[in-house]
């Protein structure tokens, strides 16, 4: 089993692993519009850490899972509290709390604990770089710290989730109606954060503060421009994920740079391909179905206009291609394209002087969109 | 006193206590509107996505000096900006995760050019670290000139479209059927948060200077209500942090400026949320409790209004006990205080019987009014 302990392979499936595990949680969180929470949250379990760190004088203490979730849960109770006193905005709320609990954290970190394990910058930025340093012993098999702590942590996220996927789903999108069906949305909210909170302390070693806001943000907000469906959100997310751990460190490899830092980079390159190309939310997307309505727009003015003037004595004059220039305000251009895409449809057609006339399908056309009722006699 | 003026004369400290001035001004001012418009987190994202620019301007100078590393800034911040807007306007991304995702993102760039910059071995690269936290005592003279200069530019921006600003802020709506380029003055504004988060880019770090926008907003707005005092006020907090944070850092060795003027910021929010007239939560808890008593005693007088009416008799005693049967044993305290303002007397009804309650004919008139209040309203 050497392979486990092998460098590449532990800073790998460290990133790939706090790619999954933050992803799962994230998804939730950016659907429920309360992602800068990922970024309070982070900053605040510092807190926790820290004056654990100062009670136990253990790096390895099991009670900064319990101290991380209970800052994390205590920053979002505190930002609620703030924010429904109505004397300032939510957002100012979060804006206020965590940075003063990340400032007595850093602090404290000065004041009581310089020169070990937490350092600020290592707070920060966190070192994946190092993670296959420090291996522990299960079962005679040996194993990098933070892959078996990081295998737990996204273990229980991922039960978590398929557990309460139901639950999870209906207190996003109707919490009103999980009150109704006896189930509380807000119970599971705060799990959701505590899960949250415990995710981070667990990755805080590898990837810091502010990347883990990324980590759990990022690939979700990509997914959530390529599906609709959660359960694919969420598939797509963790798929991000992994591909930026794996094409991050490669990069981070060669050009000898944080490893951390290009993990996010690769997942903010996929959050901008789906934001030009996704399918349906794509930037490009929308350009084309912008694009395709307003000449079938244009199409179907043209239709009603032949067909109001289909029997009037200035038939004549209107059936003219140079009207609709003068009538309808239309550039040359766009005149030429409407007609052409007219003429191909079969929706109108065109007699030997230019004049344009409507087709038995065109008109039928024309009748529907002036006179939908009527249609539901045929 | 001498020793004070020594101190304040040291050639560090006072281009700390400048810095630090200048900084809370700026902040606090740019801030206000940033917390008017409910954007108190786009300064916590372009103070994270500083960062790259931060480490392109050293790259390109190839030297810590202020001024390309702040036009960096400045630079990536907008980019940020921009960027942010585009996210939200052009795709169906919600505000808190593209916030989130463009912090992460750009910050993680900016580690990746920073960890670039260490590999190249070059020596002024030291101290750039000290933009996470911020390191007061690395202040230099022409620091303090660039500093003015910036936040001259934000003030005299700020000063030419005063009104454009203010209408833009309070009622888009309103200024946009004024014929204001609404998006552009939005820009600027945003673009002016940009200013001071470079200004304090040295003393506070990137991590926590959206704390310093907001708290001083946000401690203003409890105190006044009009712009001009609330930006006035929002100065002078942000400057009395600043220079707190700034000395304290600078004489106690190995602390941090940045979560010094956080902290000092922050009791400052906590002591105008608890004591402000007016907004206070200390006089809103006793103007609530105030409020009750008064409803509770009105609702003894008119119990006992009705009594007496019910029996044909202004001046019915009656007695005390039956009254503390009925409201339990608060009602001696009530009956106390109706006593006190002369609304009601005490009675002997016999001989044989205990203490017995009249109404005076104010009392009965008192009562008379509060219910005819109340039919006015039901």
């Amino acid at each position: 089993m050497d392979w486990l302990i092998n460098p590449d392979v532990v800073i790998i499936l460290v990133g790939t692993l706090v790619g999954i595990a933050s992803t799962l949680l994230g998804t939730f969180l950016v659907l429920r519009k309360s992602s800068m929470l990922a970024d309070a949250i982070s900053h605040s379990i510092l807190l926790g850490i820290i004056l654990v760190y100062l009670l136990t004088k253990n790096q390895f203490s099991p009670f900064f899972v319990v101290g991380a979730a209970t800052a994390g849960v205590a920053t979002v109770a505190l930002t609620e509290l703030l924010a429904n006193s109505k004397r300032v905005k939510n957002d100012a709320a979060i804006g206020l709390v965590y940075p003063l609990l990340f400032a007595i954290a850093v602090l404290l970190i000065n004041l009581f604990a310089r020169n070990v394990h937490i350092d600020t910058d290592a707070v920060l930025l966190g070192s994946i770089e190092l993670s296959w340093l420090d291996t522990v012993s299960v079962f005679g098999i040996e194993i990098a710290r933070s892959v078996l702590s990081m295998s737990l942590v996204t273990a229980v996220n991922l039960l978590f989730v398929i557990f309460f996927y139901k639950e999870l789903k209906l207190s996003t999108f109707d919490p009103g109606l999980a009150t109704a069906l006896g189930f509380s949305p807000v119970v599971l909210y705060y799990l959701l954060l505590s899960l949250s909170s415990i995710t981070a302390v667990t990755a805080f070693d590898s990837v810091g503060a502010v990347l883990l806001v990324a980590f759990m943000i990022v690939p979700p907000t990509a997914a959530y421009l390529l599906t609709d469906k959660l359960w694919k959100m969420l598939i797509y997310g963790v798929l991000i994920a992994i591909a930026s751990s794996l094409l991050g460190y490669l990069t981070a490899f060669g050009l000898d740079v944080s490893i951390g830092g290009m993990m996010v980079c690769f997942s903010g390159l996929f959050l901008l391909l789906a934001f030009l190309f996704g399918p349906r939310y794509g930037l490009i997307a929308q350009e084309i179905r912008r694009a395709t309505q307003r000449s079938e727009n244009a199409e179907r003015m043209l239709l009603v206009h032949l067909y109001n003037h289909e029997n009037d004595h200035e038939a004549q004059e209107e059936n003219a291609v140079e009207a609709l220039q003068t009538h309808l305000q239309w550039r040359e251009a766009l005149i030429r394209d409407i007609v052409m895409r007219s003429l191909n449809q079969n929706l109108i057609h065109k007699d030997t002087n230019s004049r344009l006339f409507l087709t038995d399908k065109g008109r039928v056309l024309a009748q529907e969109v002036l006179e939908p009722w009527r249609l539901v006699t045929n | 006193m001498n020793e004070l003026w020594a101190f304040l004369s040291d050639f560090t400290i006072r281009n700390v206590v400048l810095g630090a001035l200048l900084l809370g001004l700026t902040s606090g001012v740019l801030g206000s509107f940033a917390v008017l418009r409910q954007q108190s987190l786009l300064g916590d994202a372009l103070s994270h996505a500083a960062l790259p620019g931060v480490a392109l301007g050293f790259l390109i100078s190839g030297s810590r000096q202020l001024l390309p590393i702040l036009v960096g800034a400045l630079i990536s911040g907008a980019v940020a900006a921009l960027l942010i807007t585009l996210l939200i306007k052009r795709s169906r991304i919600k505000t808190d995760a593209a916030l989130g995702s463009v912090l992460s993102i750009f910050f993680a760039l900016g580690l990746v050019l920073l960890t670039y910059i260490g590999n190249q071995n070059n020596a002024g690269q030291a101290g750039l670290e000290s933009f996470l936290f911020g390191q007061a005592a690395s202040i230099v003279p022409s620091d303090i000139l660039v500093m003015s200069v910036v936040s001259a530019i934000a003030f005299t921006v700020l000063l030419l479209f005063w009104k454009e600003f203010k209408v833009v802020t309070f009622d888009p709506g309103f200024a946009s059927s004024l014929g204001f380029p609404v998006l552009a003055l939005e820009l600027v504004l945003t673009i002016l948060v940009a200013f001071a988060i470079v200004i304090g880019l040295q003393l506070v770090g990137v991590v926590l200077m959206a704390a310093l926008l907001i708290a001083p907003a946000a401690a203003a707005r409890q105190w006044v209500k009009k712009l001009e005092h609330m930006i006035l006020l929002a100065a002078f907090f942000g400057a009395l942090s600043g220079i707190t944070g700034a000395l304290i850092s600078s004489t106690a060795r190995g602390l941090a400026t940045g979560p010094l003027i956080v902290i000092a910021a922050s009791l400052i929010v906590v002591v105008s949320l608890l004591f402000a007239p007016g907004r206070g939560m200390i006089w809103s808890a006793l103007r609530a409790r105030k409020t009750s008593r008064v409803l509770q005693a009105q609702q003894v007088l008119a119990d006992l209004y009705k009594i007496a009416e019910s029996h044909n008799q202004p001046v019915y005693p009656i007695e005390a006990g039956m009254i503390r049967s009925y409201y339990g044993f608060n009602a001696s305290h009530k009956l106390g205080e109706l006593e006190q303002q002369g609304l009601i007397i005490p009675a002997q009804h016999m001989q044989e019987e205990g203490k017995h309650w009249q109404l005076t004919s104010k009392g009965y008139q008192e009562a008379k009014d509060i219910l005819s209040n109340l039919g006015k309203h039901y």
